[in-house]
């Protein structure tokens, strides 16, 4: 997911060849092309392009209904697919005509059928101005409309770029290259054109500029086939905007003011792009405008996804003049105030700018500075974008249009003066919301998986404040569009709430080193990217609000070296920062790295033989444990007593102590049991090495492991550090010891799951003792029965430790599970780790935080207190709104964690996270993220099972679907009712709640060992979003062949991009293999008539009867399809901390149910398929 | 906290026995007093996180946990004895078929009951459990919940003293 920043790495690689898929997929919506695949993208506000065929299909094409309008030609275009229940929102068409100037493109998603839609529409937008004449269009119109329109125009362009040509991405891109000239020129008429009418000075910029652009682009690679998509939206907006611009000027004197400025910020977003996408999508101009309107948002995520880290700091200062100039040239009296960090001016509420995100990391200067020029060239565009903004008054009705839209609904503008006010702004809205929140028929919807793996939404905000955002990675919430009231978001049924990885690793992160720390006096935010400044001394709290001062060491800005300027701070840069904090911050001297080992060595345990694994790790990355010099290593084993070591410096050799008091354990030495641990490296090294044979020879079956923990609590609590426990069985003496509850009958029960909480208080009164002493215990549970996990588990919930546990662990009867242990002591042991940190999470006011989820101790209402924090470790948060943000038009968060690193330094590390907040329901469902949705409800449902039960949970979770979609339906009132409907933004939603139920944690009626399932809640709890969906939601992909096609690059490496399929056995082929990602761990199931030569090459076996059952690795053997079968392995494991062990499952071995178990889209004796739950969705709605 | 000691040694509560045959009052005194400490200790709670560089001091922690725990500890201890009394009162005066007070008195105690029964499993801790009280939404409804009993007992002792007084007027 993560490319390095700036660079351009895999799509640079692939200029004519292979795309990602992504980016295969790209080239067909900009025609009306009927490929299926770009139905995937998963949130943007982009059109399907299934929709587009299915119009063409349906319509005959009325190419010729476009009435040239009196004054300008104006096209507009009514795409709707109400009739076939797939609305397309937005459809944008801009015609070429031999004169630019006049062609306007109006976006309007009008919901009607056609003829009758189209013609309420047109008459509309006439009678309010008599300039635009709106003709009503079908895809299939559109694409014939433009190629001819093309054609007239550009005629060497024109019709090679019929649907067809792109249909087939490799034949489109050995054309794009050539088209892209002429298209270029295509677009240097507009703009001069334009310019020459109102500026003409800009215009002779834009010009140059684009040039040198436009053929330096040509060779460029994905990432630019990226943004080409929303660029040319954003560029044909443009130019109709500019249309626009000159229409209204001329003609009306009406334009609301307000509609300009926003006009012009989304001008101000969509500009950078622009030069790309001009050359990919060339082809038909028009035709990739229509595409553009609703493909953009699609792309944005890609674009994302490529360039992800990349801060490109080129484009602010120039978008802010460019504003500043559009203002000015739009002769509309601005309220915009130039100064940079002003939200009121900046902040767009308008969905269009998805493209932003995606481009603005544009990996080279001239991108870059090619946008300028158009925005110049442009000034009053995209009206549309913006939704949520002050302009509200005016979008307001029409937001209902949104979902009549869909439905047909011919009233879609309420009164001819709003049109005219916001004409290209209502269209264009319409056009661009609506890609999320065209409605998805489920029922008959059946893919609607897309191929590439689903991202996060971009938050519906300008350009600017998009790209200061934080990353999605570490900070999400599940609306990225804030109900304004508590009233509106109980409407909306869907849940409020963060999910944080604010520790995770990073490859980028500006660490601050200054005397003082900018915080807000009254609330104590930390100065951020999100605050603004009223002038150069003070700057406003984006969370209570309060005007501060700014210290005038601030003034100086240690980069560039300059005085005066604060908002160019690195603070002010970066929404992730990492303060070192100073004295303030410490109450004692920051505590060195304490690491303390509890090993089980009782018989059962050394049978599994898991302590050679753990010496030999541990021996291994001795010298990586993170620490300096002052760090202290300890180790105690335990069976019925509990044995230290002693390991001081000047011993011969290591002293074993016993301590059979099991009722009243102490430290027989206190000093020299936790060592320096360079000082007694030779020491600790002999133990680890005596460890495993010391205790070959016991009988001992008793496991005091109560004991053992009072024992190493006692001996971390002068510290504090961690403790990582291993234990092999039930807790059976002393302190703590527990009972087997499970009843082996129950394990496949419908009925009720018990024991789901802890048999007794010990464990989590020994974590809020250990957390009182910054005392984190981990627990690694290697267990072949039962162990009450859901007690044990306490011990390191509390304490904010983590928790591993291997079922049937066994060094040599179960390999892959000896492998994981492996793989995740060693990621274990070198990962960072932050030591005594308390987090705390701030939200503007207004917004409270109720619930906190994960690993951690809550010290009181906003403020965690983890004793350890490790890169691993996900938190949720649920939020309410306790008073209406109606004087705000954006919400902020922020998270601080503040904790000692290994080396002794008091750090702060900071996310700032910022949110538009809408008005409308419609609004709320178009920024919904389904992700964050599913995890957040998944967190809750385990406490609810808990807390009340099982099947409690499990209601509540099939109700959140029900409630969501029935309220979501009803907001849309001419939805039929016959059918399942969901936004675009939640079609997936039914799909992963089908799987959460289908989840070790929740499942019922299939055999689950309630270790297993208590495991499953705890890694719900405290997984990361981005593990926990592929826990809750594997990808599945066909890797029996493998092809270059839209690979990408990795360091030299080129790595295949399958599609991802769906988690049905009907995609199973016997003929084919599989790979499921399922987070920690690979399958690749094998079928019976496998190909040969895959087994051959890939496996390394001759035939599929010779294929071992227990495959753990796949062979490096020389051929193209091992090499890519394992680039593609390696990349996947490259993208997650934690190494996932590989299983090779062939298709009669009994191993074959953990593969098949993950098909949750399947039916099973005791679950709902896929289609059936829909149904059963429904009904529940129905009733 | 004071106001438990306060609750056993409160002066309506020794007035309990000489009432006899007039229970009516009896539950006036039951539970009144074992409100305060209880929002007193929830306001502690809630207060504490005020000082901001505090907060980051892991000093400053362990002091913390241990004052969350003592008032859960605390606030347990008087969970007990407040429910049984109030039982104990729904007791007499179904015994003295006093059956409008009874009825209002019921709903009560079956909250009391289901609440009793549905606290987390682990054994000791009856509810206000210090892992999880910190959560707004918990503290909050622990919090209404005894504003909420504490309105309540205080009515119904004006009720019972009307009433007592009622029926002594009327012998």
């Amino acid at each position: 997911m993560s490319a390095p920043a700036g660079i351009p790495p895999r799509p640079a690689a692939v200029p004519g060849g292979a795309r990602a898929p992504v980016a295969a997929a790209r080239p067909p919506p900009c025609q009306n092309g009927p490929v299926q695949n770009q139905m995937q993208f998963p949130f943007g506000y982009g059109l399907h392009l299934e929709n587009y065929s299915a119009s063409s299909r349906r319509y005959p094409p009325v190419p010729h209904e476009a009435v040239p309008s009196q004054l300008n030609n104006q096209y507009v275009a009514d795409y709707h697919s109400a009739c076939y229940s797939i609305p397309v929102q937005s459809v944008m068409t801009t015609s070429v005509g031999p004169s630019m100037l006049n062609t306007q493109q109006l976006y309007s998603g009008a919901p009607h059928p056609v003829e009758s839609a189209g013609g309420l529409t047109q008459g509309a937008i006439s009678s309010a101005s008599h300039l635009h004449t709106s003709v009503p269009q079908s895809y299939s119109a559109l694409s014939s409309h433009y190629s001819s329109s093309t054609s007239s125009s550009v005629a060497s362009q024109g019709f090679p770029l019929s649907s067809g040509h792109y249909a087939m991405p490799t034949v489109s891109r050995a054309v794009y290259p050539n088209l892209s000239y002429p298209s270029m020129s295509v677009g240097s008429p507009y703009g001069q054109v334009f310019t020459s009418q109102s500026l003409p000075a800009v215009g002779q910029f834009e010009e140059t500029n684009t040039f040198p652009d436009q053929s330096s682009t040509v060779p460029r690679t994905l990432q630019q086939q990226v943004p080409l998509g929303y660029n040319s939206t954003s560029w044909s907006t443009s130019d109709f905007q500019s249309a626009q611009d000159n229409f209204s000027r001329n003609n009306t004197g009406s334009l609301a003011k307000a509609s300009n400025q926003i006009n012009t910020v989304g001008i101000v977003d969509s500009s950078h792009p622009v030069s790309q996408n001009v050359q990919f999508t060339k082809p038909g101009v028009e035709t990739s405008v229509v595409s553009s309107a609703v493909t953009s948002s699609i792309r944005t995520p890609v674009g994302d996804h490529l360039t992800e880290p990349a801060s490109v700091p080129s484009n602010t200062q120039p978008s802010e003049s460019l504003l500043q100039e559009a203002i000015d040239s739009s002769s509309t009296t601005s309220s915009a105030s130039p100064v940079i960090n002003n939200y009121d001016a900046l902040e767009g509420g308008g969905y269009p700018e998805t493209n932003s995100a995606a481009s603005s990391p544009a990996p080279t200067p001239q991108t870059s500075r090619t946008p300028k020029p158009f925005g110049y060239g442009y000034p009053t565009l995209q009206p549309g974008y913006q939704n949520a903004t002050p302009s509200t008054s005016a979008m307001q009705p029409s937001n209902p249009g949104h979902h009549s839209e869909f439905q047909q609904y011919p009233q879609q503008y309420p009164g001819v003066n709003q049109l005219s006010s916001t004409l290209g702004g209502l269209s264009l809205q319409h056009s661009q919301q609506p890609e999320s929140l065209r409605p998805v028929n489920l029922t008959q919807d059946r893919n609607i998986l897309p191929v590439s793996p689903v991202l996060a939404p971009v938050p519906n905000l300008n350009s600017d404040l998009r790209k200061l955002n934080c990353s999605p990675d570490s900070f999400r919430c599940t609306l990225t569009n804030i109900p304004q009231t508590q009233a509106l978001l109980n409407k909306a049924k869907l849940p409020l709430g963060l999910l944080l990885h604010p520790f995770r690793d990073l490859t980028q992160l500006p660490v601050i080193t200054s005397s003082t720390i900018v915080r807000c006096r009254s609330c104590r935010t930390y100065i951020n990217p999100f605050v603004s400044f009223i002038d150069q001394r003070r700057w406003k709290c984006n969370l209570c609000y309060r005007v501060n001062d700014v210290p005038e060491e601030f003034m100086y800005n240690p980069l560039t070296r300059s005085y005066g300027e604060p908002h160019k701070r690195p603070e002010v840069q970066n929404s992730t920062v990492e303060f070192i904090a100073s004295s303030d911050y410490m109450l004692r001297p920051p505590q060195p790295a304490v690491y303390l080992f509890v090993l089980d060595v009782s018989h059962n345990a050394v049978e599994a033989g898991y302590l050679t694994i753990v010496c030999q790790s541990l021996l291994e990355n001795l010298d990586k444990l993170p620490g300096d010099s002052r760090t202290r290593i300890g180790f105690i084993t335990f069976d019925s007593t509990v044995q230290f070591y002693n390991l001081q410096e000047g011993l011969s050799q290591p002293q074993m102590l016993i301590v059979s008091d099991i009722d009243d354990v102490f430290l027989p030495t206190p000093d020299s049991l936790l060592v320096n641990l360079h000082e007694s490296k030779e020491l600790i090294k002999d133990l680890l090495n005596a460890l495993p044979t010391m205790f070959i020879n016991t009988r001992e079956t008793h496991s005091a492991l109560g004991p053992a923990l009072q024992a190493a609590f006692k001996l971390m609590s002068p510290t504090g550090g961690r403790i990582s426990v291993f234990q092999s069985q039930l807790p059976s003496l002393g302190a703590g010891l527990l009972h087997s509850r499970e009843d082996p009958n129950q394990r496949s029960s419908t009925k009720v799951v018990q024991h789901l909480g802890p048999a007794t208080d010990f464990y989590k009164k020994l974590a809020l003792d250990c957390s009182g002493q910054q005392t984190a215990v981990d627990l690694f549970l290697l267990s072949s029965q039962y162990s009450d996990l859901a007690s044990l588990a306490c011990m390191s919930k509390y304490s904010a430790g983590c928790i591993y546990y291997y079922p049937s662990f066994h060094h040599s009867h179960n390999p892959a599970q000896a492998e994981k242990l492996q793989k995740d002591l060693k990621r274990y042991l070198t990962r960072k780790i932050g030591f005594e940190a308390v987090m705390r999470i701030r939200c503007t006011k207004g917004l409270s935080i109720h619930t906190f989820h994960g690993n951690f101790f809550v010290r009181s209402t906003d403020l965690l207190s983890l004793a350890n924090v490790n890169p691993d470790a996900g938190f949720a948060v649920q939020m309410s709104i306790e008073e209406s943000l109606t004087d705000t038009s954006l919400v902020c968060f922020q998270t601080a964690l503040l904790y000692t690193s290994s080396k002794g330094e008091r750090r702060i590390r900071v996310h700032t996270l910022c949110l538009p907040v809408v008005t409308s329901l419609a609004d709320v469902y178009a920024g919904a993220d389904v992700q964050a949705a599913v995890c957040l409800l998944a967190n809750m449902a385990v406490d609810r099972s808990v807390s009340s039960s099982l099947s409690d949970a499990r209601d509540a979770l099939v109700n959140a679907v029900v409630d969501s979609l029935s309220a979501y339906i009803s907001t849309a009132s001419n939805l039929q009712q016959s059918s399942l409907i969901a936004p675009n933004s939640l079609r997936l939603f039914p799909l992963y709640v089908l799987a959460l139920l289908k989840q070790k944690a929740f499942r019922t009626g299939t055999s689950t060992r309630l270790d297993d399932r208590i495991y499953a809640m705890c890694q719900i709890k405290s997984q990361p979003l981005v593990h926990l969906m592929k826990m809750i939601h594997p990808s599945l992909y066909r890797i029996d062949r493998l092809t270059n096609e839209g690979a990408i690059h990795v360091n030299d490496r080129v790595v295949p991009q399958p599609p991802l399929q769906k988690l049905s056995a009907e995609k199973l082929t016997r003929e084919g293999a599989f790979l499921m990602d399922c987070g920690s761990i690979f399958y690749i199931w094998i079928g019976k008539s496998c190909d040969n030569s895959f087994i051959k090459d890939v496996l390394g076996y001759p035939n599929y009867a010779s294929v071992p059952q227990k495959l753990t690795q796949l062979p490096e053997l020389d051929t193209l399809s091992s090499e890519r079968a394992r680039s593609f392995i390696s990349w996947l494991r490259d993208s997650r901390p934690l190494n996932p062990v590989l299983q090779v499952i062939k298709d009669e071995s009994p191993a074959k149910t953990d593969f098949f178990q993950h098909l949750v889209e399947d039916r099973t004796e005791a679950a709902f398929s896929y289609y059936e739950f829909l149904l059963h969705i429904q009904q529940q709605i129905c009733k | 906290m004071p106001g438990y000691t306060a609750l056993m040694s409160h002066p309506r509560l020794s007035r309990v026995p000489g009432l006899g045959q007039e229970d009516l009052s009896l539950s006036a005194a039951v539970s009144d007093p074992a409100l305060p400490p209880q929002i007193i200790a929830f306001d502690e709670l809630h207060t504490d996180f005020k000082s901001p560089i505090d907060q980051g001091n892991p000093a400053r922690a362990r002091e913390r946990l241990k004052n969350i725990e003592r008032i859960c500890c605390l606030l347990r201890k008087l969970v007990v004895p407040e429910y049984s009394i109030h039982g104990l009162f729904c007791l007499m005066f179904l015994c003295a078929a006093e059956w409008v007070t009874l009825g209002l008195n019921i709903p009560l105690l079956f909250y009391h009951l289901w609440r009793y029964f549905h606290r987390p499993a682990d054994g000791s801790e009856v509810m206000y459990d210090a892992v999880s009280i910190m959560n707004a939404d918990i503290l909050n409804y622990c919090q209404k919940e005894s504003w909420c009993k504490l309105a309540f007992y205080l009515l119904s002792f004006f009720y019972y003293l009307y009433s007592m007084v009622y029926t002594l007027v009327s012998f």
